[in-house]
């Protein structure tokens, strides 16, 4: 009865007692869920692009945040070390396409989702060779501190990150929808084979796709690394994006930022609110059971594509 | 020359349907169980019993259920961790709650529960497949071991939130958990566990279930039109997965480690042991052995190698190696053989048949 009573009534009563703190927790899950959509346009470029689920998405954006960082440490300037992760970020885009995509060309899906696990594995274990598996602390000159706006207060650094979500967003989408590169690129996901007979070069796709895939994860990399520090878990926020995709669909680029935005309030709010009567920590499968929930009803997300099969 | 099926005639409907039609393949499995069963206890010092064999047949369990969902029905899942968790939570709370219950029937329970909670969880798997369903075995996955750091029912209230594994015998005084148990006795229990598994795994993927799994994973819909219930297959295939993979985990709490947190089930389990079915071959009852001794030995073999050329190197220098390892064989094999080890070992025996006369 009480257990009722604390999921039923409670949570509702603190939320209408002092709703600008209900408003700071929405906003700060919102900003939080932004920093879900980076990690997950990181998914849904090359899933778009290639039909490949990259589940080494989340050890990239460790892998780029590792580099840069240890590229700091070396006391290089933040441009360049920038300026140098990128290069790396390439390199590994073309040897990916080199070395496992093409050789798996015309495998079914999921023998390429696993080859991308295998892909993480390297990546984890080479960046932690490289850069050693202590947590970095990143500290590029992002403001950080609160921030006063009407009632409530918000952190500094989670706008900028916001800000940079939606430059890269507006970017991206700038990118799919008016450039040659864009329309190749929609082009090959819409059917490779019809792709290659215009005379679109698969293999230079992959790389490009890998490569902006690549960059967002250093962007988000930074981000996170800012604010958690660069530590192994980050891969496991990385897992977070997963069900942020579910939410906005595989293919859909706005449903990356919506899906992250929804993910990221419900999650904060269950956990402020609901989580007590839970005893604590929910925000570890919430936005898993979210996601399962959905899938049953809406298995293609709210903006993408219609799953239909044929025989 | 020794490996061939010339003169070897099948004159009745059961020599035509036994499960190793072949004179030699039955002797080599006969020959396999006694040195497993009498050669192993013999030979083996505790060390290696414990550190090695008994890990090993836990791991193997795990893979083999992982691998009739995923290898023969097509079903990925990545919450072979949180299952295997419910096997060893579900078979601690039965050991403890009924101290009068046999650890066989402890085992064969948790796996039932298992069994409950995968179908549960395999219900979205009827609307969603492939990496859908990944993510949502994700769910059950964080879920399940979040549930069982945070309720303290499931650990007896105990403030470490560990259990360990209470005493209890197969028959008289043999002991095969708890302090007072034997090495030897303990891998015996567990050998003769996974032994009856294998092969009753072995009859059903070629029985008329398992190949109704086979054609949901090859083209559910074309299934479903030649009369495959899509719904109670997949559900079946989730139920008796979970069913191996609880009471692999059941034994890796009471036998193998003797107690155990929930995190040691947690999502990096997951993908160990999908490696193993994929290195050792998806679809291949000897493919999850194969692959979990690979995953067992590597570690093993990785730590010990440099030390014995000589090179000194870092444990963090190896554990990061082995993950660049792990990851490479398994791109690597996803490349060369998407079929794994057991189909090397298929076309050694071809080869074989063959040998030394090529025609």
């Amino acid at each position: 009865m009480h257990f009722l009573y604390s999921i039923t009534i409670d949570p509702f009563a603190q939320i209408i007692a002092a709703p600008g703190f209900f408003l700071e927790v929405l906003v700060g899950g919102l900003l939080t869920g932004v920093m879900y959509s980076l990690v997950a346009l990181g998914f849904v470029l090359i899933f778009k692009a290639s039909g490949v689920f990259n589940f080494a998405q989340g050890t990239m954006v460790l892998f780029a945040a590792l580099t840069f960082v240890g590229l700091i440490e070396l006391k290089l300037p933040i441009w360049l070390a920038a300026i140098l992760t990128m290069a790396v970020m390439t390199a590994l885009a073309f040897a990916v396409e080199r070395l496992v995509l093409r050789p798996l060309v015309n495998q079914v899906e999921i023998i390429l989702f696993m080859s991308t696990i295998g892909i993480g594995f390297v990546l984890e274990g080479l960046g932690q060779m490289l850069w050693g598996g202590d947590v970095h602390t990143l500290d590029i000159g992002l403001p950080s501190g609160p921030i006063n706006i009407g009632i409530i207060n918000i952190s500094k650094f989670d706008l900028v990150a916001a800000i940079v979500a939606g430059v890269l967003v507006t970017g991206l989408a700038i990118f799919f929808q008016r450039t040659r590169i864009g329309r190749a690129l929609r082009a090959v996901a819409d059917d490779h084979q019809a792709a290659l007979s215009v005379g679109i070069s698969l293999k230079q796709i992959w790389v490009i796709v890998w490569t902006t895939s690549g960059l967002v994860a250093l962007v988000a990399g930074i981000m996170w690394g800012t604010s958690l520090g660069v530590q192994f878990s980050l891969t496991l926020v990385a897992l977070k994006a997963l069900p942020v995709l579910i939410l906005g669909g595989f293919t859909s680029v706005p449903g990356a930022i919506v899906g992250g935005l929804i993910v990221g309030a419900f999650e904060k709010i269950g956990e402020v609110f609901w989580g007590p009567a839970f005893g604590g920590a929910i925000e570890d499968w919430l936005a898993y059971m979210l996601a399962l929930v959905f899938l049953l009803f809406r298995p293609q997300g709210l903006f993408g594509e219609r799953i239909i099969e044929r025989v | 020359m020794l490996y061939r099926e010339a003169g070897q005639f099948k004159t009745s409907y059961a020599a035509d349907q036994a499960i190793f039609p072949i004179l030699q393949d039955r002797l080599a499995l006969v020959v396999l169980l006694a040195a497993a069963f009498i050669g192993v206890p013999l030979v083996a010092n505790e060390y290696w019993l414990s550190t090695i064999f008994v890990p090993f047949l836990c791991y193997a369990l795990a893979a083999l259920g992982l691998n009739l969902l995923t290898g023969y029905a097509g079903q990925v899942s990545l919450g072979t961790g949180g299952f295997m968790a419910v096997g060893a939570f579900s078979a601690y709370k039965l050991a403890t709650a009924f101290p009068g219950l046999h650890i066989v029937l402890v085992l064969l329970i948790a796996g039932l529960i298992t069994a409950a909670v995968g179908s549960l969880f395999g219900i979205p798997s009827l609307r969603i497949k492939g990496l859908y369903l990944a993510v949502a075995t994700l769910a059950a996955q964080f879920f399940l071991i979040w549930l069982f750091n945070r309720v303290p029912w499931f650990t007896n209230y105990s403030s470490s939130g560990v259990i360990s594994a209470p005493p209890r015998a197969v028959f008289a005084h043999i002991f095969v958990t708890g302090p007072e148990a034997q090495p030897v006795g303990k891998y015996l229990f567990a050998l003769t566990v996974v032994a009856l598994l294998a092969l009753a795994a072995k009859n059903m993927a070629r029985s008329s279930t398992g190949r109704a799994w086979m054609a949901i994973r090859d083209m559910d819909i074309a299934a479903e039109i030649i009369g495959i219930r899509p719904l109670a297959t997949k559900l079946l295939a989730f139920a008796i997965s979970s069913f191996y993979i609880g009471i692999a985990g059941a034994l890796w709490a009471f036998v193998y480690t003797g107690s155990v947190e929930p995190l040691a089930f947690d999502i990096d389990r997951s993908f160990q042991i999908l490696f193993m079915i994929i290195i050792g071959g998806l679809g291949s009852i000897l493919g999850a052995f194969l692959g979990a001794a690979f995953i067992v030995l590597l570690p093993i073999l990785l730590i010990n190698v440099p030390t014995l050329v000589g090179l000194n190197i870092k444990v963090t220098t190896v554990t990061n190696l082995q993950f660049i390892i792990f990851g490479s064989l398994i791109v690597f094999f996803l490349i060369a053989e998407p079929n794994g080890l057991a189909r090397l070992w298929q076309i050694g025996k071809e080869k074989l048949r063959l040998w030394p006369f090529p025609y």
